[in-house]
């Protein structure tokens, strides 16, 4: 816990929170489709960066702990990049994905 | 015989103390479990653009309710852990009761959103949309059903004013639970 910490700071966060929280809510109101990624996605990761921060301490932390975060969620971010290329295509040089023929000779019957 | 520390208070060959350390290794991992889980359900979900139409279905003002309940939570854990770092017995076991209360009605809220769904015919096998709402918002809850568990433990430890540091490791263990939430949140209520 940083020197500068108190439970009137705490209560300012968590309002800050709030406020994020709300316009999370009303953007996606809108159902446009950038504002919905902006405001429900982009501040979910503020969001979590606000509470890292003031909650969990984490700039006060050693920096080895976020490095190990970091590299933890570095870990998830390959593992998407990974696998996307075969998951995300129906179709590649030598493969075809099953389901996805089935579902083309359906559609053309 | 004096009163031996646990080992968790005294060593830090880091120097960040080892129970500490513990509790940071074990957000580590479950970034892994819950970023394993969000990037697949992600992935999925570009792909599917169908399930749109099933998050239809997922109850927005429950979830919103259960967001403001966990931030608010997480407010009352780190006071806790400010009063216990104070020395403030009374307050510091005070605020973690009012952050077990927020847990229990996180899981209330969710048992009756989840009747809910299952009674209209949303069930965890209807589609694969639905299977992700489950698993990942259930592992979720199981994490709040823990948390809530410990901090009842510690909880009266504060009261006695024995092991206080605790106040600080069930924080960062509670308030990565809220962060997951600030995620699954857009994942599975606002994204239509």
């Amino acid at each position: 816990m940083s020197a500068g910490s108190s439970p009137k700071k705490y209560v300012k966060v968590w309002f800050l929170l709030l406020v994020l929280f709300a316009i999370s809510v009303i953007g996606p109101a809108f159902e446009i489709r950038w504002l919905t990624l902006i405001t429900a996605f982009g501040i979910a990761g503020v969001k979590a960066f606000v509470v890292a921060k003031e909650f969990m301490h984490l700039n006060v932390e050693k920096k080895i702990v976020s490095y190990m975060l970091g590299s933890m969620f570095l870990a998830c971010v390959l593992f998407y990049f990974g696998v996307a290329g075969d998951v995300m295509n129906s179709k590649g040089q030598h493969w075809e994905k099953k389901v996805y023929k089935v579902e083309k000779t359906k559609a053309s019957h | 015989m004096g009163i031996v520390q646990p080992i968790a208070t005294r060593r830090s060959a880091t120097g960040i103390l080892t129970g500490k350390l513990a509790v940071w290794w074990l957000i580590g991992s479950e970034i892994v479990i819950f970023g394993g889980l969000l990037a697949s359900y992600i992935m999925m979900r570009l792909l599917h653009g169908d399930w749109a139409n099933e998050a239809e279905h997922t109850n927005v003002v429950i979830g919103a309710t259960n967001t403001f309940v966990l931030l608010t939570s997480s407010l009352f854990v780190v006071l806790s852990h400010y009063w216990a770092e104070k020395g403030d017995r009374d307050k510091a076991f005070k605020y973690m009761w009012l952050t077990i209360l927020g847990g229990a009605l996180f899981l209330c809220f969710k048992s009756y959103e989840w009747t809910h769904e299952i009674a209209q015919g949303y069930t965890i096998s209807k589609s694969l949309f639905w299977s992700f709402y489950y698993v990942a918002a259930g592992i979720h809850g199981l994490h709040i059903i823990g948390g809530v568990v410990i901090m009842a433990f510690i909880s009266f430890d504060l009261k006695k004013g024995k092991n206080m540091h605790r106040a600080e490791l069930i924080g960062l263990y509670w308030h990565f639970v809220d962060i997951v939430w600030i995620f699954l949140f857009p994942l599975l209520y606002i994204a239509k």
